[in-house]
């Protein structure tokens, strides 16, 4: 029975698309079979994240009309061999996505993976709630700014009261807090939001803080998922979000300013 | 309560008799000076009109005076209906009271219990003291009291209807909380609270934090602007005094 993961938001461009390549990809390198799908019908971009976007023949949509199988829509990483990817479809537009039809979609996708990633779009109307109906983790991402923490908090009321958990009064959506995008030089001197005061207008176990690198960009021009630069900050940052979630115990490097030996000397 | 039997198979039902109840205000009176009665009467509807307009009410005369209880029900009758309100029934009354609502089509309702009557000190002579106190409805003493745990997320909106309401979280920016009756709210108030909504200007509301972008009691509010910096993120409790919301810390 596959875990399904949402990476959800409200806000639009917070880095949810960089969130579900860059977990998804962790997953599968650590041995566990891994889909993950856009749900941005339209305005697809995980394809492009991935890197696979010359390979795209059939797309959600697709399958969902029942124009193809799920087998011929599933394109497979060439880097890791765990790791599948479900595109969406560009030409059409998100009337296409029915609950049933995704529903079963998922139901096919359980029986072989362990974790189903679901690449929400922005915003609350059908495509971000479609994502999120038949989650049981949701990561929300979410930037130390308030337009995001407030958009993200309007999320978190959804995924407590429109999920199939929440109708079917089942355990709710575990909530994870992921703050991107956190840059500590500009908590320090007040100019954004920390982690603390993000935490206590939502409320919500976080579940890493990842820093704002100028490396994301490079690794999405390239279709490689942050994961795999071993050299970025914010990749590592990805790779103690996907080990924490796995359950283990890893400290948070990430919120604070690394001092060079000179910085700890000196002070501030 | 079983259905009517049908005379003839051949014909459709059209009753049905049902048992229901509902909660209603009554007005007891005190004394039975008329004009007066209609001067603290028009005084009080004009605090929460829109929640009298149409109002059904049931009339109360169990705590008249001996003195008092010679009553001009008919005239109360009028006074009520002049002032919007829909008086249905009658109870506590003698039985020439009972006479006089029979001739005015009410109904005759069952007295809370004779020993209340009984219990009652005579009141002192003075007819000229002899009040007529409009009894509030108490929409917070219709139903239990709404308790809500979990955090309140920007864009929920929770309305506890005829009680009052508990909150032991923190209600986020852009939540909406209503209540008829009292508001607490345990934790961090960021969204909008809204007191005594069906007018009972004795609601409060009650916070541990106050961060609020509008608060509100019985119609009267105040936007998070026009608050004072020296309440902000206290412990707080809001109410009205003669149409003003006060915020004082707690």
């Amino acid at each position: 029975m596959a875990r399904t993961i949402v990476v959800t938001s409200g806000k639009g461009g917070v880095g949810k698309t960089t969130t579900s390549a860059a977990i998804a990809m962790g997953l599968a390198r650590k041995g566990h079979r891994t889909v993950v799908i856009d749900f941005d019908v339209g305005l697809r971009n995980l394809d492009l994240v991935m890197g696979c976007e010359r390979r795209v023949v059939y797309d959600l949509v697709n399958v969902i009309q029942g124009e193809a199988n799920i087998r011929q829509a599933l394109i497979r990483d060439k880097r890791c061999e765990e790791l599948y990817v479900l595109p969406a479809s560009q030409t059409r537009d998100k009337e296409a996505l029915s609950k049933e039809g995704i529903g079963e979609i998922l139901d096919q996708l359980s029986g072989d993976f362990e974790y189903v990633v679901c690449d929400s779009p922005a915003g609350i109307e059908k495509g971000a709630t479609l994502a999120m109906y038949y989650a049981d983790d949701a990561f929300v991402v979410t930037n130390p700014e308030v337009s995001s923490v407030r958009d993200s908090d309007r999320m978190l009321g959804i995924l407590a009261s429109k999920s199939r958990r929440a109708e079917s009064n089942e355990e709710p959506i575990k909530e994870y807090l992921l703050l991107n995008r956190y840059s500590p030089k500009r908590v320090k001197v007040g100019e954004m939001l920390s982690v603390e005061d993000v935490q206590e207008i939502l409320s919500l176990d976080l579940l890493g803080v990842i820093p704002e690198s100028k490396t994301v960009l490079n690794s999405s021009n390239a279709g490689i998922p942050i994961i795999l630069d071993e050299k970025s900050d914010a990749g590592q940052a990805y790779v103690d979000v996907v080990a924490r979630y796995l359950g283990e115990d890893v400290p948070h490097r990430f919120i604070n300013d690394k001092k060079g030996l000179l910085g700890r000397l000196f002070g501030g | 309560m079983s259905a009517p039997q049908k005379e003839n198979p051949a014909e459709s039902l059209l009753i049905e008799l049902k048992s229901s109840s509902f909660t209603l205000p009554i007005l007891k009176l005190f004394g039975n000076d008329l004009a007066l009665i209609g001067e603290q009467l028009s005084r009080t509807v004009e605090q929460a009109p829109d929640f009298f307009r149409n109002t059904p009410i049931v009339i109360d005369l169990s705590p008249l005076a001996e003195e008092s209880r010679q009553i001009d029900f008919a005239g109360v009758v009028s006074l009520c209906r002049d002032l919007g309100m829909v008086p249905i029934g009658m109870r506590g009354g003698n039985a020439e009271h009972n006479h006089s609502a029979k001739a005015l089509a009410m109904a005759i309702l069952a007295d809370r219990s004779t020993k209340h009557r009984a219990a009652q000190p005579p009141k002192p002579a003075a007819p000229a003291e002899a009040e007529a106190k409009n009894d509030h409805p108490p929409p917070s003493a219709g139903n239990a009291t709404r308790l809500i745990t979990q955090p309140i997320r920007s864009g929920q909106r929770v309305h506890a209807e005829g009680s009052d309401l508990i909150v032991t979280a923190h209600v986020s920016a852009g939540a909406e909380i209503i209540a008829d009756g009292h508001i607490h709210v345990y934790g961090t108030l960021r969204g909008r609270a809204l007191a005594g909504a069906k007018g009972d200007t004795t609601s409060r509301i009650f916070c541990n934090d106050l961060q609020a972008e509008l608060i509100a009691i019985a119609g009267q509010y105040q936007v998070s602007e026009n608050m004072d910096d020296s309440i902000r993120g206290l412990p707080v409790q809001v109410y009205l005094e003669n149409h003003s919301l006060m915020i004082h810390p707690l």
